[in-house]
């Protein structure tokens, strides 16, 4: 079949092309500007090649901030995709109170961040909040703005109280979609729980739970809004993870060009992880078929 | 292997169902001997996947008893049943390779290591997948998937029955018969309780000892082929079982004589005045089309089907459908048929009444 040629079709591409430059192109290509030049003021811009970079590369801050942003990642992962499995398979699959269920667990997902941050900013505060009050009163040492470990179960409890949902919906789609058939074959060849679980409802739930995992990783490696409004950071740079720093360093101190190298960098480690993850988890699943 | 009792039996799928209608299965009193063959034949939604899976402990009786030999079963889970099933739509454990989807029925039960080794290759070689043993049981195609859950259920020994619940839908064509030979020959070597769920009359017809036919949520008949053939005791029975089905013409009964739309029908046996819906049904295969005897038809059209010829023709308004043998020349006028005496059934209400020797 011939292809008909017109090159004026060009032009209905524009509009998109535009919007795209505005809204995501040009940003980008301002952060790369930065990240390559350093300025004295006045809005007179000197190039400095790769200068930032390397600057960055050597700094002792990103390199602790990568490591507790990589810890942080590591243990929400940890926790949440178990948990969440387990939460799905304990709903009930049909009628009234599987509704309920899914209507409840999505709830903290349609919590705007900085209330979640909030709602355990308070919820942890000796004086008032219920949990740190309770716990103070019970004897129990907990205070999240002095005591680094109770600063990290704080934001640690608080993004499991707030992701964990996700996981567990996502999983119980997977479950959802196995036929009937398979646990009632399960039944007839007398397969014990575990049995089924392994090998029926983990396979079938592959698919979901790559998913689960690699957008739990993203956001928790991403993670600003409710460690930053519970403990900002601190105490000391106990809980400062990569975009608490990077926000520090380019609106706090103003120092735009290693920021904007920051960036990029940040950018490339959670593209080439995501992209790890996701060639690692395509071949396991190719592997076992 | 035992013998199962069904005892008063009956399921709906409502929490309280109040009226006959509500029960999918109605209520049924039925021994399954010892080592026998049965086909459950029916149509789709009568109840007989439904009856499979009460007695394999799927799904759970509404009321009544359901015995193995002499123990009560009703409230046992399917794993203390000991019983092997096939599903229509295959299961296959596809993380598995082929060999540990038919070892794992026996691994579950604890056998030893060397009884699976070598009861796994004789069940590979019964289904023909040898070489595919050491395989991934994944992306296969249909037939071989439900090769494997065939070999599933027949991996274990001592099981109370084997129940088959439309396994060979999803089978191409020469692989079913290959399969229901295998199935046969199984069945005589071990002497299972075997039931086979099917809407195929071929299937069931030649599987089976003895055919078990349903119709909304009821048991019409159970024989051997023969019977189910010549004494349908149900007019679904007649127009289920047969190619084409037993032809159903109301009528009027009277002693040794039915009136058909006015036509006198001489009958073999006295049946008395019937009352009711009355009905006579007669197999194409016993009527015959002649030359000005008998009573008369209008030919609507002749199918050839190679073995006979299936002629379609209007009988005072209703279709009813004539064997002709493959050699006789049909001509045009030809437009009457009569009956074979012995083989015309009497109907009333649906069921067959045997009436009393004229």
């Amino acid at each position: 079949m011939d292809k008909t040629l017109n090159h004026k079709a060009w032009f209905l591409v524009l509009p998109v092309i535009a919007l795209v430059a505005f809204s995501a192109v040009i940003p980008l290509m301002t952060v790369v500007n930065y990240s390559v030049q350093d300025t004295f003021g006045n809005n007179q811009f000197y190039w400095v090649g790769l200068e930032w970079f390397e600057e960055m590369l050597h700094s002792e801050r990103m390199w602790d901030a990568l490591g507790r942003q990589l810890i942080f990642s590591a243990i929400i992962l940890t926790i949440q995709i178990p948990l969440g499995i387990f939460v799905a398979l304990n709903m009930p699959k049909s009628g009234f109170w599987s509704s309920l269920c899914l209507v409840l667990m999505s709830l903290p997902l349609l919590i705007p961040w900085n209330v979640v941050g909030t709602i355990w900013q308070i919820f942890g505060r000796v004086d008032i909040g219920l949990l740190g009050y309770t716990l103070d009163a019970l004897g129990i040492s907990y205070n999240y703005t002095q005591d680094t470990f109770a600063a990290w179960v704080t934001i640690i409890v608080m993004d499991v109280w707030h992701w964990t949902s996700l996981v567990a919906l996502l999983a119980f789609a997977g479950l959802k979609s196995i036929p009937d058939a398979y646990y009632q074959a399960a039944k007839i060849d007398q397969a014990s729980r575990w049995a089924i679980f392994r090998y029926i409802e983990l396979p079938k739930m592959m698919g979901v739970l790559m998913i689960a995992i690699l957008l739990r990783f993203m956001d928790s490696f991403m993670i600003y809004t409710e460690p930053f409004v519970v403990t900002g950071g601190g105490p000391g740079n106990a809980t400062t993870l990569l975009s608490i720093d990077l926000v520090k360093m380019a609106l706090g101190q103003f120092d735009l060009g290693p920021a904007a190298a920051f960036s990029i960098m940040y950018y490339l480690v959670i593209l080439i992880i995501s992209w790890v993850f996701y060639t690692v988890m395509t071949n396991l699943e190719k592997k076992e078929g | 292997m035992a013998r199962i009792t069904l005892d008063n039996l009956a399921h709906s799928y409502l929490a309280k169902p109040t009226t006959e209608d509500d029960f999918a299965l109605k209520e049924l009193n039925h021994v399954w001997a010892d080592g026998e063959a049965y086909a459950l034949l029916g149509s789709s939604g009568c109840g007989k996947s439904t009856l499979l899976n009460i007695i394999s402990g799927l799904v759970h009786p509404s009321q009544g008893r359901i015995l193995f030999d002499d123990a009560d079963v009703t409230h046992a889970s399917t794993a203390d049943r000991n019983i092997a099933q096939v599903f229509q739509f295959p299961v296959v454990y596809d993380t598995m390779t082929v060999r540990d989807n038919l070892a794992f029925p026996l691994k579950n039960r604890g056998a030893s290591p060397e009884y699976i080794a070598k009861r796994v290759q004789e069940i590979g070689a019964m289904i023909g997948m040898e070489a595919e043993l050491n395989n991934r049981a994944r992306g296969l195609t249909a037939d071989a998937k439900q090769k494997i859950s065939l070999g599933r259920g027949m991996v274990r020994e001592d099981v109370n029955a084997l129940l088959f619940d439309e396994p060979l839908t999803v089978i191409d064509p020469h692989m079913k018969w290959e399969l229901r030979t295998q199935l046969k020959s199984l069945h005589h070597e071990f002497g299972h309780t075997m039931i086979y769920v099917t809407h195929d009359q071929t299937e069931a017809l030649t599987f089976a000892d003895k055919v078990v036919v349903m119709y909304d949520g009821r048991v019409v008949q159970i024989g051997t082929p023969q019977e189910l053939f010549e004494r349908p005791a149900h007019t679904f029975v007649g127009y289920f079982i047969g190619s084409p089905g037993m032809n159903v013409l109301s009528a009027t009964v009277d002693g040794t004589e039915a009136l058909v739309h006015g036509a006198a029908l001489k009958l073999a046996r006295h049946f008395g005045k019937l009352d009711g819906k009355v009905e006579i049904g007669i197999r194409p295969e016993f009527i015959s089309l002649t030359e000005g005897e008998g009573l008369p038809v209008k030919v609507r059209r002749v199918e050839d089907v190679g073995r006979h010829k299936i002629v379609r023709a209007e009988f005072f308004g209703n279709e009813i459908n004539i064997l002709a043998p493959e050699g006789q020349n049909i001509s045009p006028d030809m437009n009457r048929i009569t009956f074979d005496q012995d083989q015309v059934n009497v109907y009333v209400n649906d069921w067959r009444t045997e009436g009393k020797a004229a």
